[in-house]
């Protein structure tokens, strides 16, 4: 295999074709995270920073500590369950402009989750947008990617390999359903593993389209569904596993729960059933072979193969950094296509269950 | 086509063997009989030959989906499976709504196995044209069958449940009919299902009975003298077959292997008509077994020289009597069968009886048992003189009780991605003991946690990585492992100075800190001790 070599761009010389190739790069890997120095802010920080802008709530770009937090009005919910009710957090409409020191800062759309944003940091007409983690599938639990026009564009790369396409949404929300109703034909309960902030919303709100039966959920996953509700999106009615009175059968149920869950003693009250996971990697059957579940749902919060590449291109980037997941990859790939590309080294493993 | 790829999705996705049975069930109930024979064919794991390379098939992929060699390699290496690779890659093509759908035997007689009479041209120009069509499913096992990998994860047990539920048979009689070598024809699998008992083929083995391990102490099998006791001897599981004017010598595989041992072929012909017998293959000389070592030259591809011959001298060592005068004995108690195997075997050198062992109690049977690795012998096989003779692997009757394993409680030090479908977790990893202050890594071990285990140490072992060497990490020394062992030798290849025999991790000592793992002294004198 050809090796991918340093990146210029960690080499500091930038490509001839870059139009701002005289100048430092606007945001930078330091030990903290992602830094604009212009701005004086950091992104998705791993450790506690001055001024952290958050592209969303989950665990790996939202992380405590921080003195003061930026993100997208419509994450703010999820953003004050994560990082802590006293947290100061400022928020942000998606498109609002805000001046932070020598840069511009606006949140966008990236359809990953409610409330997640794409970061746009504009500085004496050179733009870079951090993605964050992203999809461009239709989710009705969060409002939908916007393609944001930019200079730099660092995209993740969770699932960038050319074997991962996702199959329409409602489909597999079809799927899912045959399988909770053939296991209710035969009085089993049907355990769905699945991403307890994102993923979980997400079924529910697709189920809701197919059926309104409740289903059941577990306290992992409660108090996100909670959060969403208050947001207005529309899901299925949910009850909490814990508060089902003792002894009362579970033959027939649809369950949610994070799979940390599984093979749990609190997986014993479901008596007879199958356990099912909800993820991209599921694409690939080994995945699913190899930890045991019944059945593989692919369904991912973030973009496939084809919508990565497909994104880069609307984005009309004219350098493009790749992080999280298969990152060597997708930059190799798009720089045989004549985009310069490098990786980008961070430590977003992206999400591991998603 | 079709109904095979429901079938495999159905297999593939339950764990319930109730299910596996009933999709079985439903599946040859509804397939022709020409269907039928393909299907039972590979779910019995038999396999067509290779009909292209692997090289041709990942060329016209790549021609067709535009993927470069390095992205290729790179897809390959996380998903583990060629046929899967291809079918994901061509999911991007455009298809047609409506596919054609040919039944299994059309596909396999008229379109797959005449492939090998083809050019590469003609072979791409036809293959390309399937892929072109076909819905990811059926492409997927379509690959499988180019490349001779399609298997099924299903056991034999289960599939002969399925047959017999269909056919209305005694499992153990579709057993027997499935043993040896068949073709998939129509007219075999009618054959199989037919509820006439009389078997043409004479040269055919019955079912192995398998014995389990015996995990509880001994004395819960209640009286000794209830029990037949012999030494589990290491070699090759046998059937041998006097029928017919004929000898024939049978693997537990389900092999032929009666040209490679022509000693026991002739001893064989002096037996009465209609016998069979249960035993083990063995290298064996002046009434002791030889070790493995010199039976793989009776087995392997090595010609018979006379000097091999005389080298490695086969015997066959007789646990039962199945068959005399052409009477199935295999309900009759094993008492009766012994006692007659004894009159039978008298003075037959390369035929001899396995001898009882003679205890008066399981405290002295267990002292004896320490000599079985004087004797290459693997421990005892205990079996209830009152049992029939069963099928598979049916627990009660027969125990193996084998040797106890050597022991050692490790440190994880390195962890290394599984290969194949295993590939996205770390299941392979080097364990370390203490020399001294430092750690030194003794051996590799990757079997022997459950499921669930690997994914919670694969998700430690990511939060826990020291540094990254490609592939490999380096964790924080802190998951002591108690690993099992069949052996010790002394290895210069080896830092540590020592190789363990078939390490396995037995379980995961949460209660145990790094600094209660054992020391490479203890580990040497071990070797001293058993060499
Ligand atoms: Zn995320
Ligand atoms: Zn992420």
């Amino acid at each position: 295999m050809a090796s991918i070599g340093t990146p210029r761009y960690l080499n500091g010389a930038l490509s001839a074709s870059y139009p701002f190739q005289d100048r430092p790069p606007l945001i930078t890997v330091t030990p903290q995270g992602l830094y604009c120095a212009p701005g004086d802010f950091h992104i998705d920080p791993w450790h506690p920073v001055e001024r952290a802008l958050i592209t969303h709530a989950h665990g790996d770009h939202a992380r405590g500590g921080s003195r003061r937090y930026l993100g997208a009005r419509t994450g703010e919910g999820l953003l004050h369950r994560r990082l802590g009710a006293d947290s100061a957090i400022d928020t942000l409409p998606y498109g609002e402009r805000l001046r932070i020191n020598d840069v511009t800062v606006s949140f966008h759309p990236a359809g990953h989750v409610l409330g997640s944003a794409q970061i746009r940091i504009e500085h004496q007409g050179e733009v870079w947008v951090v993605s964050g983690d992203y999809k461009r599938a239709p989710d009705p639990t969060c409002e939908p990617f916007e393609v944001v026009r930019c200079n730099t564009f660092i995209t993740e790369a969770t699932f960038g390999l050319p074997i991962y396409r996702w199959d329409d949404t409602r489909l597999v929300a079809e799927d899912i359903l045959r399988w909770w109703d053939a296991n209710r034909a035969v009085g089993r309960s049907a355990v769905l593993f699945c991403y307890a902030l994102g993923k979980a919303q997400r079924i529910l709100a697709e189920l809701a389209r197919l059926t309104d039966r409740p289903a059941y959920v577990h306290g992992a996953l409660n108090s996100l569904v909670a959060v969403y509700r208050e947001a207005g999106v529309k899901m299925l009615p949910t009850q909490l596993v814990s508060e089902v009175e003792k002894g009362t059968s579970f033959a027939g149920a649809l369950v949610l729960a994070p799979p940390s869950a599984g093979g749990s003693t609190w997986m014993r009250r479901f008596g007879e059933h199958e356990t099912g996971f909800a993820s991209g990697w599921m694409r690939v059957r080994g995945n699913r072979r190899r930890r045991g579940f019944d059945r593989g749902f692919v369904l991912s919060d973030h973009a496939d193969w084809p919508d990565l590449l497909r994104t880069v291109a609307d984005t009309r980037a004219e350098r493009v950094l790749v992080t999280h997941g298969y990152t060597d990859p997708l930059a190799h790939y798009l720089r045989d296509k004549g985009v310069d590309a490098a990786p980008l080294a961070t430590p977003f493993e992206g999400e591991a269950e998603d | 086509m079709r109904r095979l790829a429901d079938l495999y999705e159905a297999l593939d996705q339950t764990t319930s063997t109730n299910a596996k049975v009933e999709a079985l069930v439903r599946y040859f109930k509804e397939a022709p009989p020409e269907d039928a024979a393909w299907a039972l064919y590979f779910l019995t794991g038999q396999k067509l030959k290779r009909l292209l390379t692997t090289k041709l098939l990942v060329g016209w992929t790549q021609e067709l989906t535009g993927i470069p060699d390095w992205l290729f390699a790179e897809v390959y290496a996380s998903v583990g499976d060629l046929a899967e690779v291809i079918a994901l890659l061509l999911d991007g093509l455009e298809r047609p709504a409506e596919p054609e759908e040919l039944p299994l035997s059309v596909w396999l007689e008229q379109r797959l196995l005449p492939l090998r009479d083809l050019d590469a041209v003609e072979q791409r120009e036809r293959v390309v044209s399937w892929w072109k069509v076909m819905p990811r499913r059926e492409l997927f096992l379509l690959n499988k069958m180019l490349t001779g990998e399609l298997r099924v994860g299903v056991s034999a047990t289960l599939v002969i449940r399925a047959v017999a539920q269909v056919a209305g048979l005694p499992p153990p009689s579709v057993a027997h009919r499935l043993m040896g070598t068949w073709k998939p024809t129509p007219a075999f699998f009618k054959q199989l299902v037919s509820p006439d008992v009389s078997d043409g083929d004479r040269s055919r083995p019955y079912p192995f009975y398998l014995a389990s391990p015996l995990e509880q102490p001994p004395e819960s099998l209640g009286e000794l003298k209830d029990w037949l006791v012999e030494w589990k001897w290491d070699g090759i599981r046998g059937q041998l077959i006097r029928r017919q004017g004929g000898v024939y010598l049978w693997s537990r595989g389900e092999e032929l292997i009666t040209e490679r041992f022509p000693e026991i072929t002739e001893a064989a012909a002096a037996l009465p008509e209609g016998t069979v017998l249960d035993g083990e293959v063995l290298a064996y000389e002046n009434g002791r077994p030889l070790p493995f070592a010199q039976l793989q030259r009776r087995i392997g591809r090595q010609k018979l020289t006379p000097k091999v011959l005389a080298e490695a001298p086969a015997a066959f060592i007789v646990y039962d009597l199945l068959e005399l005068e052409g009477k199935d004995l295999r309900e009759r108690p094993l008492r009766e069968r012994r006692a007659k195997l004894e009159a039978l075997l008298k003075d037959r050198p390369r035929v001899p009886l396995s001898p009882a062992v003679k205890a008066e109690s399981w405290d002295e049977l267990a002292k004896l048992r320490d000599q079985a690795r004087e004797r290459n012998v693997e421990g005892f096989m205990i079996k209830r003189l009152d049992s029939a003779y069963l099928t598979g692997r049916k627990r009660g009757d027969w125990w193996k009780w084998k040797i106890d394993p050597f022991t050692v409680d490790a440190v994880l030090l390195y962890a290394h991605p599984g290969h194949g479908r295993r590939s996205s977790l770390y299941t392979d990893y080097t364990f370390a003991v203490w020399n001294g202050q430092e750690l030194q890594p003794v051996t590799k071990a990757y079997s022997g946690l459950t499921d669930e285990e690997i994914a919670r140490l694969d998700r430690w072992i990511r939060a826990h990585t020291k540094e990254k060497y490609g592939p490999v990490r380096s964790v924080e020394p802190e998951q002591v492992f108690e690993l099992h062992f069949e052996g010790i030798q002394a290895s210069p290849r080896h830092k540590s100075g020592v190789a363990l025999r078939f390490p396995r991790i037995a379980r995961w000592r949460t209660d145990k800190k790094p600094q209660d793992a054992d020391t490479l002294d203890s580990l040497k004198e071990l070797l001293h001790a058993v060499h």
